[in-house]
């Protein structure tokens, strides 16, 4: 084998030599348009995609990060990361993975700059330190800011992993010592994806490059360059305890009577009502939980800033500048405002002795509300 | 005249680890570990609510996702006083197991086993004769000769591609490595199934925590509260998951992870001699069963060994400012006021970036003066090693019966003698042997919380001291755990409701800073002292020294002569014609 190997095989080639029938091969394609979603006239489109596409080089770059994007892509569950990076695209440079170290790792990377220039996608982890003159992350003696524009200039797009290179994430919190930039700020003649997420899903990771791997082209992105398939809905919309907040019901502290039975979170600060995420509705690690699933509020880690929207446990009515929760507080206010209603004409019916319970039980609820408001 | 070697980035690490080795007559003369990258963590959580802090510093590693949001609400309920419910105490211990099981698993096969196995070797193996050592070490189902043999096609087809991705430019055929190709076969195979395998055991995260990587905690206790009788919080559905999901990393550990490192193990003998280290352990001990409080509850026991005597274990004080200090004399940070020469208990400490190294793009550091962002702790003056071997050495020297008989167990399996531990192999071996110790405690962890469960305590979280009005004015406290990668603290000042000062000693800040003021070297720069080199351009066992600490922090490292001119690389040694 060689690494100066000009002929690239493409996914049907790959598939075929590994001993599957072309049959298949359109099996596979078709299982490819079910999980994109799309419509079966599109199936011959990603079989002649796939067939046609030898494996994308990828350039996976690391900065001012703690991994946890990459350790988030390998939990992908649909596709599994062996078979992305073994038959789906060419991760030739990746701190994390790759055998080589040091000059040898340097040099690859340098190859597949050369040789596929144009054409290989850049994936970015980490924030940028732009003070000090970039003195605060340095790799193989340059420093990370002449790293990210020596791989942007060959690549055809850019993917910014996580809240890091996407908004700054933990190292741009106030007072951001290290002048922690996000990479659309640094180059702006490229397309970038922004994946946002402390970590991303892992099955968003994959979702994002397997877009790029099947369709030859970017995902549909919002105003802000997040993909809409993943970033287009508010955890809060598509949350299983959304019918709690609707209701008013809420867990005051944690682990109370109200936390067991699963309330929402609402009053113990989870930021689900202003995040953009696909963790209520994909679930975490192949749909096993979600942070509220699991008890404890969104700290909404997909959006920029949020380190500085805190602090995490204190509701967000108390977030300056945070105004669509003014119009959730009223969905609120008028579900608790009906509950108590019934409540009221229940007691009609009931015996004078359940009656003070129930007096109380009103008031508490019309405290709640209160409490909603303030 | 010695010839210096720059490697840098090291790969297969978490963070920026760049190592410059000074050569001669084909060993290792000297050494220096440098991290080449700085948030600010410390600085950015000041004045921040000590109940969010969790969340901050956890950020600083996502590898070992976690430990260090564990010790962070540690820290904070030691300044407050705050005693966690047992049912909260079981499952931080289970998922501190859990990434145990993970953590170390993926060290050893994806980014530690690729400096012993030779992947394109694999490609000369004979499947039936892999098939028959698979089945002579282990009872592991997938081991037919056609698994093995469509492993082998499969890896074909990927290097007949002429893409070779994250093994371009590996070691392949480099002279040291010496596995037989059947041994290849099988290890490349398990590295695919430990890729797969891995996905699974983190779900225990994400089940209490609600993700991973970085799941949630909470200071008081965990934020899932229990409920057993309704589908609010963690009933049996949830917790059968839990146990399904911990037996079957358990049985991974100990019919695929352990058979392997020993059958690798046994070929790579001289490592017992070589990556010698300072021969100085500390281990804050860890898995508390009976309160954070009792340290005689612990599973893994607190104390330190010098000099390598195991008849002595001396015992460690997190809050004591004559133990425990930090420098910054060899670091980039303004000194302490009260010079350069001297240290400050982490209480005391601050983080001040000040940056004086070379400009980049840069061909060497000038070690002569500060080289490295980490700063340099040391314990009553002396450097440790921390890390899987310094806990079961410690566990070994207070007499720990369990942790003798496992390691002795190993130990005669290899047919190597005790020294044999104090080495790079030694470190690589010690990291499998505790993760069948806690795969096993973490089973009991969960029938101790079902046991709980059982006698009706559903308590989750103590909310007493939740309130910041309920605190004093000011208070200060520690948090300490023991991460997969050593010893880990967190020490924290809080004053009217704010964090005040907060600062973290790594495990890695342990094993891989620079010189101290006189001059002693820290646990990475003193391992590579004497480590052969093969080929100066190729430093393959640079990287299995320094793999064998299991590094937090991304490495690289360059070749250099004497004159600092950089070695130009000799050949593309991926080429292969096989």
């Amino acid at each position: 084998m060689s690494a100066n190997n000009e002929k690239r095989n493409t996914y049907y080639e790959t598939i075929i030599k590994r001993g599957y029938s072309r049959r298949d091969f359109m099996k596979f394609s078709t299982y490819m348009a079910a999980f994109m979603g799309l419509e079966n006239s599109m199936v011959g489109q990603i079989a002649q995609s796939l067939e046609n596409t030898p494996r994308l080089p990828v350039i996976w770059e690391h900065y001012q990060e703690c991994t946890c994007c990459s350790e988030s892509f390998i939990r992908s569950n649909h596709p599994i990361v062996a078979d992305i990076i073994l038959d789906r695209i060419s991760l030739d440079y990746s701190l994390t993975l790759m055998a080589a170290s040091g000059h040898q790792a340097e040099a690859a990377k340098a190859e597949t700059m050369k040789k596929y220039y144009g054409e290989y996608i850049l994936c970015v982890e980490g924030s940028i330190p732009l003070g000090d003159d970039g003195n605060y992350c340095c790799i193989a003696g340059k420093s990370a800011k002449e790293t990210f524009l020596e791989a942007a200039a060959g690549a055809k797009a850019i993917i910014a992993w996580g809240s890091c290179a996407s908004n700054g994430c933990v190292q741009a919190a106030k007072p951001n010592p290290t002048e922690a930039t996000p990479i659309h700020k640094i180059v702006k003649n490229k397309p970038i994806i922004r994946v946002p997420g402390c970590p991303p899903i892992g099955e968003v990771m994959a979702g994002v490059i397997m877009h790029v791997v099947a369709f030859g082209r970017l995902p549909e992105l919002d105003r802000l360059g997040r993909p809409k398939a993943f970033y287009g809905k508010r955890v809060h919309d598509t949350c299983y305890r959304r019918p709690y907040y609707d209701a008013g019901l809420f867990a005051e502290t944690f682990d109370d009577d109200n936390a067991k039975k699963g309330y929402c979170l609402y009053k113990l600060g989870c930021k689900g009502p202003m995040t953009y995420n696909a963790c209520a509705s994909m679930k975490w690690n192949n749909g096993v939980s979600f942070p509220i699933q699991s008890g404890h509020g969104c700290i909404g880690c997909s959006e920029e800033e949020f380190w500085d929207n805190g602090p995490f446990y204190e509701r967000t009515t108390k977030v300056p500048g945070f105004a669509v929760e003014s119009n959730a507080d009223t969905v609120g206010k008028v579900a608790a405002g009906v509950l108590a209603g019934g409540i009221a004409l229940h007691a009609i019916g009931a015996n004078i002795s359940k009656r003070k319970e129930l007096m109380k039980r009103i008031k508490s609820d019309k405290k709640n509300e209160q409490d909603i408001d303030s | 005249m010695a010839n210096r070697i720059v490697v840098d980035p090291i790969t297969r690490i978490e963070g920026h680890l760049r190592i410059e080795a000074e050569i001669k007559d084909g060993v290792i003369v000297d050494a220096f570990s440098s991290s080449t990258m700085v948030r600010g963590i410390e600085s950015i959580v000041k004045g921040r609510d000590p109940r969010d802090v969790w969340a901050f510093v956890q950020r600083t590693c996502g590898v070992c996702t976690t430990v260090h949001a564990l010790t962070s609400v540690r820290a904070v309920e030691d300044a407050l006083g705050i005693a966690i419910p047992p049912n909260a105490e079981m499952v931080r211990n289970i998922m501190e197991g859990a990434l145990y099981m993970h953590d170390h698993a993926v060290h050893f096969y994806h980014l530690h086993a690729l400096d012993w196995v030779d992947i394109v070797n694999a490609l000369k193996a004979d499947p039936k004769k892999t098939s028959e050592i698979a089945q002579s070490i282990s009872s592991w189902p997938k081991s037919s000769i056609g698994y093995f043999s469509d492993v082998q096609k499969r890896v074909q087809k990927f290097v007949e591609s002429g893409q070779l991705g994250i093994f371009a430019n590996g070691y392949w055929g480099h002279s040291q490595m010496k596995l037989p190709a059947e041994v290849n076969l099988l290890a490349v195979a398990h590295y695919l199934e430990a890729l797969e395998w891995q996905k699974e055991i983190v779900k225990v995260h994400t089940i209490f925590g609600g993700k991973n990587p970085h799941p949630n905690y909470l200071v008081g206790g965990m934020a899932c509260a229990i409920n057993s009788d309704g589908a609010g919080g963690l009933n049996v559905e949830r917790l059968m998951h839990v146990e399904k999901l911990l037996k079957e990393g358990k049985e991974f550990i100990d019919k695929v992870y352990i058979p392997d490192l020993l059958a690798i193990a046994s070929f790579y003998k001289d490592w017992g001699g070589i990556g010698k280290g300072i021969g100085n352990y500390m281990s804050y001990g860890d898995f508390p069963t009976n309160g954070y409080a009792d340290l005689s509850s612990f599973k893994f026991q607190q104390g330190i060994i010098l000099n390598n005597d195991l008849s002595k274990v001396h015992d460690v004080d997190h809050r004591s400012t004559e133990e425990i200090e930090e420098f910054v004399n060899n670091s980039w940070y303004d000194n302490y006021a009260e010079g350069k020469d001297k240290g400050r208990h982490p209480w005391e400490g601050e983080t001040n970036i000040k940056y004086t190294g070379p400009k980049p793009p840069y061909e060497h550091l000038n070690v002569e003066e500060a080289y490295s962002f980490i700063k340099t702790p040391r314990w009553k003056g002396m450097p440790m090693e921390v890390g899987p071997l310094a806990r079961l050495l410690v566990g070994y020297g207070r007499g720990n019966e369990e942790i003798q008989g496992a390691v002795n167990g190993a130990l005669s399996h290899l047919n190597v003698p005790v020294a044999a531990l104090f080495s790079t192999l030694g470190r690589t071996a010690a990291r499998g042997i505790e993760t069948q110790l806690v795969a096993n405690w973490t089973l009991e962890f969960f029938d101790t919380l079902m046991t709980n469960i059982k006698n009706g305590d559903e308590r989750m979280a103590n909310t007493e001291s939740w309130e910041p009005s309920s605190w004093p004015k000011e208070a200060k406290g520690v948090g300490f755990c023991e991460a997969p990668r050593g010893a880990l603290a967190h020490w924290i000042k809080i004053k009217d409701e704010k964090t005040e000062n907060y600062q973290l000693v790594v495990p890695s800040t342990w094993n891989a800073s620079p010189r101290d003021p006189k001059g002693q070297r820290s646990a990475y720069e003193e391992a590579l002292i004497g480590t052969p080199v093969a080929d100066p351009n190729l430093p393959l066992e640079i990287i299995r020294t320094i793999h064998s600490f299991d590094p937090c922090l991304a490495c690289a490292v360059h070749l250099y002569d004497e004159h600092g001119n950089h070695i130009s690389q000799v050949q593309n040694i991926s080429s292969c014609d096989s």
